[in-house]
């Protein structure tokens, strides 16, 4: 005979069960049976953030930095809603998180109660998969179902909407013995008649490339490093998405760089040209492609993906292996080396990938009068690669010149919002970052429209004493928006400018952390030094060149050969069918 | 600049799912979210232990939107299995429709003359009214309302289409 206990106890236990540190959440009236649970207990450590926003974004950092699930607690109504753009972004990027809602009591469920909303409908289609618990002698199983299905397969959030009466109800709890899943069975790996034909086509190509993605980093630390055994074996250059920087060495001579709308001439012009693309846990996103019909013409595609509905959804792939990335390219590896395979001489490709090389594409003008953007963040590297630090963002012109300049060497260290772009991220996936990495440096690489998205979590950072930096790219404006007018829109600044922003040292005094300010070019070095200096939050307000533009670019609508180098490019005008693109 | 639309060809879908709340919500808002089209849709209880259910959807869209739609249903967690009936060879539809059809004289009895031609049952009568019950796949009740039209439909209700796989084998 199991003890009977509550629906809160049963969620309690379940989530230590599960090996659950860290809870990123925030109290109110549809928890407090929760809450009163956690105040009892000494083994999950909880994180009050100052917005339920704050919380899912957090969760997501302290899960892309240490491959654990990020979890997520708050209340009904407010409390789903506002978490409900970090769950999207979870869903977009593929991170794993589960979120556990309160809801109104089950006999007030569809009477417009107090803080009731329909979260379990809000949120179908932006979580991986969502349960509304009606009965606590389900919960146990349910838990554990959604930590497998946050975490398996094509990672994501998962939310549980737990009603009151539940949290108070009891019934019994065993630990359950495994995931109860009926349907759902991922596919982590690849047949072997199909690893065997991308081989084959991988040893007969002149021109490959390797186009890898967030999931090499999803899969874990043993897929970046079968990836650079297969870049070894192969010979084949790399290049990557924005979510899957750092999981193939930026030092190592195959990498081309990042690929897309902001990514290396070299890396754009060698997917064009490229007679076989090896896709790696990616996805087509339209920021890699531009131009669908224009999109490597002259490559046969291999698609490797845990995602079934990825292939073929934008590009049509011409070998398709669902697996898990890791589990693939191992099986890729053992044969290649099984086989030896006869391969063409790479010599002419790479010497034309020199070329292409050669136009130093993320060249930006030099200044001594004011600071580059460009040139702040590469300075902010030399200080810190040694330490190997963790990299957080926003969202806009800052994200693409830290994705540029910011070089990564291993993965987890790199923590954006790509798919979703959600202004605001970078602060609270800091301080996720940071609890769930207690020694290493983490800095958030932020604009000065973005940090204000969040800006309330300085004082969760204050709270729990972290150590984060937060490097301000100051130029007064939404700077992606305003790039975008410039080239679209003739200049037309249209809301834009960020007006009337804080004095940020005296805002991040105000938040008990240390504030800066850099405005010389000849302070930059010691600026950044005196942030890494300090034992505690440090907010840096860097000004930054205004007009500064991140190029290179490919305009959208446009194809791969079309990139815009140098903003004398640009056009002042875009047409009707461009301008409807994002 | 005009938005065009894309060329499109019918496919019967046929999706066994968890038996539980929301699903049907689950389901019909991909389609939504996605931008695919529902022309039918039916939902029903198939086994005894109401586990769970078969949902049958006729959608249309192009040879890679119709692919991508079952990529996406199959990847539903309460999604068990996903068919694509008109893909996988020849089946059978039905769909039951209802119409009821108001008139007299000569219209009546050429009512009455075209149920006979389609087989539908008269399954309720007043002096000046019908009710009819038709069944077979959607083309037959389409024409069959079509010359109901002529003469005096007034209210018709459709259940969506059914569809089944020939043979011994389970789909």
């Amino acid at each position: 005979m199991v003890a009977e206990r509550s629906g809160a106890q049963i969620l309690v236990e379940a989530l230590c069960d599960l090996g659950v540190e860290v809870v990123f959440g925030y109290p109110g009236g549809a928890v407090l049976p929760i809450y009163d649970e956690l105040f009892k207990q000494k083994r999950i450590r909880h994180i009050l953030v100052r917005q339920e926003g704050g919380a899912a974004h957090a969760a997501e950092g302290y899960a892309r930095s240490t491959g654990k699930p990020g979890v997520v607690l708050v209340t009904s109504g407010p409390g789903a809603t506002n978490a409900v753009t970090g769950i999207t972004d979870a869903l977009m990027d593929s991170i794993p998180m589960v979120v556990i809602t309160g809801q109104v009591a089950t006999h007030l469920i569809g009477s417009d109660a107090f803080q009731e909303a329909d979260t379990i409908g809000i949120t179908r289609h932006c979580t991986k998969h969502n349960y509304l618990v009606k009965d606590p002698a389900k919960l146990g199983e349910v838990v554990h179902e959604a930590f497998h299905i946050a975490t398996s397969g094509r990672p994501g959030p998962v939310l549980i909407d737990l009603p009151k009466d539940v949290q108070v109800a009891t019934a019994p709890y065993r630990k359950p013995a495994g995931p109860g899943t009926h349907g759902y069975r991922p596919q982590v790996k690849a047949e072997a008649h199909l690893v065997e034909a991308a081989i084959a086509m991988l040893a007969a190509a002149e021109r490959p490339i390797l186009y890898t993605g967030g999931g090499v980093i999803n899969s874990g630390p043993a897929a970046s490093q079968i990836l650079r055994e297969l870049a070894r074996i192969t010979g084949a250059p790399v290049t990557s998405t924005l979510m899957g920087l750092g999981a193939f060495p930026a030092s190592s001579p195959q990498w081309l760089g990042m690929l897309g709308m902001h990514g290396t001439y070299e890396s754009n012009m060698a997917m064009n040209q490229a007679d076989l693309i090896v896709c790696l846990g990616a996805r087509f996103d339209d920021r890699i492609t531009g131009r669908l019909d224009a999109f490597a013409p002259h490559s046969k595609k291999i698609h490797v993906d845990i995602d079934r509905s990825s292939i073929n959804k934008t590009v049509r792939a011409d070998l398709a292996l669902v697996g898990d990335v890791g589990r693939v390219m191992e099986d890729m590896v053992k044969l290649w080396k099984a086989r030896q395979p006869e391969t063409p001489d790479l010599k002419p490709w790479w010497k034309r990938i020199d070329e292409w090389r050669a136009k130093k594409s993320l060249a930006y003008p030099d200044s001594t009068k004011e600071i580059m953007p460009q040139h702040a963040i590469r300075r902010l590297w030399e200080a810190t690669h040694h330490r190997n630090p963790i990299i957080t963002t926003e969202v806009g012109q800052h994200q693409m010149w830290a994705a540029q300049h910011f070089d990564f060497e291993s993965p987890n260290k790199w923590l954006t919002s790509g798919g979703l772009g959600t202004m605001g991220y970078g602060l609270p996936a800091a301080i996720g970052a940071q609890l769930g990495n207690p020694n290493a440096l983490v800095i958030d690489i932020a604009g000065e429209a973005s940090i204000l998205m969040n800006i309330q979590e300085m004082s969760t950072a204050a709270q729990y004493r972290l150590p984060i930096k937060v490097f301000i790219l100051n130029n007064e404006y939404m700077g992606m928006v305003r790039q975008w007018q410039e080239l679209t829109y003739s200049g037309r600044y249209s809301e834009s400018y960020s007006e009337a922003l804080p004095d940020f040292v005296r805002l991040a005094e105000a938040f008990g952390w240390r504030g800066m300010r850099i405005e010389d070019p000849g302070e930059l070095d010691s600026g950044i030094d005196a942030m890494l200096k300090h034992d505690g939050p440090v907010m840096v307000d860097c000004r930054v060149a205004k007009l500064a533009n991140c190029f290179p670019m490919i305009p959208s609508g446009a194809a791969h050969t079309d990139m815009l180098l140098h903003s004398d490019e640009v056009s002042g005008e875009l047409d009707d069918a461009a301008k409807a693109l994002v | 600049m005009h938005i065009k639309p894309e060329a499109a060809e019918r496919h019967t879908l046929s999706i066994v799912v968890d038996n539980e709340a929301g699903i049907l919500a689950r389901i019909a808002g991909m389609f939504t979210a996605r931008g695919y089209n529902i022309e039918s849709l039916t939902v029903s209880d198939i086994t005894p232990d109401h586990a769970v259910s078969r949902i049958t959807i006729v959608t249309s869209g192009s040879p890679e939107v119709i692919d991508q739609i079952i990529a996406q249903l199959d990847r539903l967690v309460n999604v068990h299995k996903v068919t694509d009936l008109s893909e996988l060879g020849p089946h059978v539809e039905r769909e039951l429709a209802l119409v009821k059809v108001v008139g007299s004289g000569d219209h009546r009895i050429e009512a009455l003359r075209l149920a006979e031609v389609y087989r539908a049952r008269v399954v309720d009568a007043t002096t000046t009214s019908f009710v009819f019950e038709v069944t077979g796949g959607i083309e037959k009740i389409d024409k069959f309302l079509e010359l109901m039209r002529e003469v005096g439909l007034v209210e018709v209700a459709r259940t969506g289409i059914a569809a089944i796989a020939r043979g011994k084998e389970a789909a």
